[in-house]
């Protein structure tokens, strides 16, 4: 490693697009032989007529139908394993929120590829093996945990797991060991600083950070350099998600003009969300992507239900690697909110238990001086009692229940019946206010 | 005697749907109270026909709830109150709410209470004057 160097992987980083497509290629027709050690996608491949030899160029791939995400529940926990289970090492799992969760496998060279992406990500952003990376991210089945841990430790820094929370003892840690990098999602950098302020800490003065990686929930560029100015220091964007790993898929060079995406590990296809064709360069459509070096789990043309656009396929840090905008909302139903993926069902579940509450319920999102919040509104059926006590003891059990449920505390306010606004045919469940979103 | 407690949410306009009921059906209110919240709050309202009431608002969508409540009628003069609130307490009843009105030139307490039948039997003894919806009429 050549700490001078801009790159960490200049042999994979700085190819010219022909090379990427020759190397995607080959990359390609692999993964879609490995896949038929899948029983998912022998049995897709078969229904659909194909063979892997009809996977002859790139064009080809849109031959190949595409995966989602209720594929991985319908074959949880292992039906789309492309190699014998012995050989796996890792799972990550996302919560279970309208029937079976979904399962992500891993094998040890899966782990050794995704800490060599994320540690390519953070060399990008001026990351060397003397810096000092604290992960202030949730651990556990969360994978910006583990992600940024174990490909922060692949490059060289010292990398501390201080997972999230517990501010005070965050801020002790970035001061008495130095951290010169922090990954954290948007809003728990801005709580950070809020504590720092609080403390009479000044980031510029007081400590030694230089790098911030921000991601896992959507936040907007007024956001973003708003949290530079607070902290002194470049916040870079970070994207991922559990089926593709995790962090280490797009990444934010020195430039800020978008998300490299790693042609050398995934193929990106924007598709129009509903005719499902790909939609030109520069307009908004949903992110596809195809798996090219997995092993234990290969996807082939995922649907991450992620609307992004295209913004180009060069840059001035000398990578050719395509830039997508940051995220730009969902195609589904899906909230995201600091970092934690709610479907509005797992909300209604929760609810539905209360026999005191009706069944039109609504969620809405705000920015709150920096923070995102969900406040969730829910009519009462009946009064059934005429004391205030028991009617805030109510609407603390329905917090609490859903904390458990969405692992975040939202707003939840009792309103009458028939007050919340009910659409034609299908009601309207989640109002979006967000920055991020306007 | 019954009273009735409404949800209403803490935003214009929503105490003017339940009067406007209240009134159209012919129901006289004869003392009501709203406190201050967050969010929500609890109208009160002593009426004539409290059932009719109930029923109807209940038919119109609206969140509520029929409560015992009991009310005492004192003179209107210094300390009376005070006397009342002190009976009630010595015989180990808690009051949830209190409020109270002139009628006739009398002073009104309405109470709700944790132990209503004991909260009564004091009364009883202690010669105070209770009052039922047919006082009112």
């Amino acid at each position: 490693m050549d700490n001078n160097s801009p790159y960490l992987h200049p042999q994979y980083e700085t190819l010219s697009h022909e090379e990427l497509k020759a190397l995607q290629l080959e990359r390609l027709k692999a993964t879609v032989k490995h896949c038929m050690n899948s029983e998912f996608y022998r049995k897709r491949f078969a229904e659909a007529g194909l063979t892997p030899d009809d996977i002859q160029s790139l064009d080809d791939l849109r031959k190949i139908p595409f995966t989602t995400k209720q594929d991985l529940r319908d074959t949880y926990p292992f039906g789309m394993a492309s190699v014998p289970l012995r050989q796996c090492v890792r799972l990550h799992s996302s919560s279970g929120t309208t029937g079976n969760p979904t399962v992500i496998l891993h094998t040890q060279r899966d782990l050794d590829e995704w800490a060599n992406a994320v540690a390519r990500c953070l060399w990008m952003v001026g990351l060397r093996p003397d810096d000092v990376f604290q992960n202030s991210s949730g651990y556990g089945m969360f994978t910006g945990g583990l992600g940024f841990q174990y490909g922060a430790e692949r490059l060289g820094a010292l990398t501390v797991p201080a997972a999230a929370g517990n501010s005070l003892r965050q801020i002790k840690f970035i001061k008495d060991f130095g951290t010169t990098a922090i990954h954290a999602v948007p809003s728990y950098v801005t709580r950070l600083y809020e504590v720092m302020q609080q403390e009479g800490v000044d980031p510029r003065r007081d400590t030694k950070l230089k790098v911030l990686a921000i991601g896992a929930e959507p936040h907007s560029e007024e956001q973003r350099q708003r949290i530079e100015q607070m902290m002194g220091v470049k916040a870079y964007n970070s994207f991922g998600m559990s089926e593709m790993c995790g962090p280490g898929v797009g990444f934010e060079c020195q430039e800020q003009n978008g998300l490299h995406f790693w042609e050398d590990y995934y193929i990106v296809e924007i598709v129009d969300p509903e005719t499902l064709e790909p939609v030109p360069d520069g307009e908004i459509g949903e992110l596809v992507l195809t798996t090219l070096n997995r092993e234990a789990m290969p996807l082939l043309r995922y649907r991450t239900r992620d609307l992004t656009r295209v913004l180009g396929r060069t840059c001035p840090c000398g990578r050719n690697h395509i830039r997508l905008d940051r995220m730009r909302g969902r195609s589904d139903d899906m909230i995201v909110l600091r970092g934690v993926n709610i479907f509005p069902i797992q909300i209604e579940k929760i609810l539905m238990q209360f026999k005191e509450l009706a069944s039109n319920y609504l969620i809405t999102l705000t920015t709150d001086a920096d923070n995102d919040n969900m406040t969730v509104e829910v009519e009462l059926e009946e009064l059934f009692t005429d004391d205030y006590q028991r009617l805030i003891s109510l609407e603390k059990e329905i917090k609490r229940r859903l904390k458990d449920e969405i692992l975040l505390t939202p707003y939840v306010r009792l309103v009458p019946k028939g007050t919340l606004p009910v659409s034609e045919g299908k009601a309207v469940r989640v109002v979006d206010k967000r920055k991020v979103y306007q | 005697m019954k009273q009735l407690s409404i949800f209403i949410e803490n935003k214009g306009g929503t105490l003017i749907r339940v009067l406007d009921l209240l009134s159209k059906a012919g129901i006289q209110i004869i003392a009501s109270t709203v406190s201050d919240t967050q969010d929500f709050g609890i109208y009160r309202v002593l009426c004539n026909q409290p059932q009719a009431a109930f029923l109807m608002l209940k038919e119109a969508g609206i969140n509520v709830q029929l409560t015992d409540v009991f009310a005492i009628s004192i003179d209107d003069q210094p300390g009376r109150a005070a006397q009342a609130v002190e009976q009630i307490s010595k015989a180990g009843v808690s009051i949830l709410y209190l409020y109270s009105f002139l009628w006739k030139g009398k002073g009104v307490l309405v109470f709700r209470v944790d132990k209503q039948d004991v909260a009564l039997s004091t009364i009883h003894t202690a010669d105070m004057t209770q009052l039922t919806t047919s006082d009112f009429a």
